[in-house]
């Protein structure tokens, strides 16, 4: 733990609290800066399962494992992410499997890296294009609510949701260590 | 080393699959897209069985989420060469987790039967068993005949660690033994045996 991490924003929090009431019991990811403190309090829960992956399609299938197994799990990856898990999507239509993704977008908002652009102009319509409901969060205080809203969706109305996390809310990414 | 030689294989993958399944008739089994599922098929339909028919590379992904999910339950992850070539990274993201329940075998024809028989990477230099023991997954074993079987129903009724199996297999034309394509009936069915509601 650094000094900085104890400074989270509570959004972070309320996207992790939301998680642990709905019973998320397995997250799967391929890290981002802006799923860290998720991914660091999901590793230190004893009721959940956090697997780190190579590849971001690698969560569709294991989550779609943990459904078949009585378990609601979640994905966190970033923006390059959705278009690694396009063709794998397809289990999530042909079985239909309540499926929730947390998609941390970079090349939107003040970006440095050009390289983040393409896929972050098509992430959203990749999702739609694959059958998601995707929802997207950009203020602070909408998180809880927007989170609280696609987990039902997700476990309840048994959909494909993605809620992508606006970079204007992570804020921008720092070059160098505090 | 080369892990495949069509001169090592001499298992029958039907025969195989059958002795296998009757060795371990209360485990829940997830079939590779192609000719594993058909021979998980051709054993005999069952609600045990998730056959997949598409996702090709994820299927030890969706046995390492089952195994979790069902800590008491023994998973087998039931694919080809090619499959798990596909998703080679997972052997690397179960070796993370090594969930003792867990045991994938690989019916290895060294070709992609589905396509044509194009010689497949481990007919061309890919040693997966070498490839699953580098990512962790110590208890990693070659079958080379039939007489092994009963170490491969072992590992998966006794479920002490997650184990994978690469089992030659003879590279022949079998019959199709096509189950349901209704993903959703599969899903529910399965679930169902496990006392889980459709959603």
């Amino acid at each position: 733990m650094t000094a900085s991490d104890t400074s989270v924003a509570s959004w972070k929090d309320d996207i992790f609290n939301v998680l642990k009431q709905g019973n998320i019991r397995q997250v799967t990811y391929v890290p981002d800066a802006g799923h860290a403190h998720v991914i660091n309090k999901a590793h230190a829960d004893p009721d959940m399962n956090a697997t780190v992956l190579t590849t971001e399609e690698e969560g569709v299938a294991v989550n779609t494992g943990a459904w078949l197994g009585g378990e609601r799990s979640v994905l966190l990856m970033q923006s390059s992410g959705v278009g690694n898990c396009i063709n794998m999507f397809s289990l999530l239509q042909s079985c239909r499997i309540p499926f929730l993704t947390l998609v941390t977008m970079r090349g939107e908002y003040a970006e440095f890296n050009p390289w983040q652009t393409p896929m972050s102009k098509a992430t959203e319509s990749c999702l739609t294009m694959m059958g998601f409901r995707v929802f997207r969060v950009t203020e602070p205080e909408e998180v809880a609510e927007v989170m609280s809203a696609a987990l039902d969706t997700a476990f309840e109305a048994g959909e494909q949701v993605a809620v992508l996390i606006s970079q204007r809310l992570i804020g921008r990414k720092k070059w160098t260590k505090d | 080393m080369n892990a495949t030689t069509s001169s090592k294989a001499s298992i029958n993958r039907r025969e195989f699959v059958t002795n296998l399944v009757q060795a371990c008739p209360d485990a829940l089994i997830v079939s590779g897209l192609g000719s594993s599922t058909y021979d998980l098929f051709a054993a005999g339909d069952r609600p045990n069985n998730f056959y997949l028919w598409g996702a090709m590379g994820g299927a030890a992904g969706i046995g390492l989420g089952l195994a979790l999910a069902q800590p008491h339950k023994s998973v087998v992850v039931l694919t080809g060469d090619g499959e798990q070539l596909m998703g080679l990274g997972l052997l690397a993201t179960i070796g993370t987790k090594r969930p003792k329940n867990l045991t994938i075998v690989i019916l290895d024809n060294g070709h992609f039967g589905e396509t044509g028989m194009q010689p497949s990477h481990s007919s061309l230099g890919t040693d997966l068993v070498a490839v699953a023991k580098a990512c962790s997954i110590a208890h990693s074993q070659q079958i080379t005949g039939m007489e092994q079987l009963l170490d491969v129903g072992a590992a998966i009724t006794q479920a002490t660690q997650t184990s994978l199996f690469q089992v030659l297999v003879k590279a022949d034309e079998v019959p199709r033994a096509l189950p349901t394509r209704d993903g959703v009936h599969i899903k529910n069915r399965f679930r169902g045996l496990l006392g889980l509601t459709p959603l």
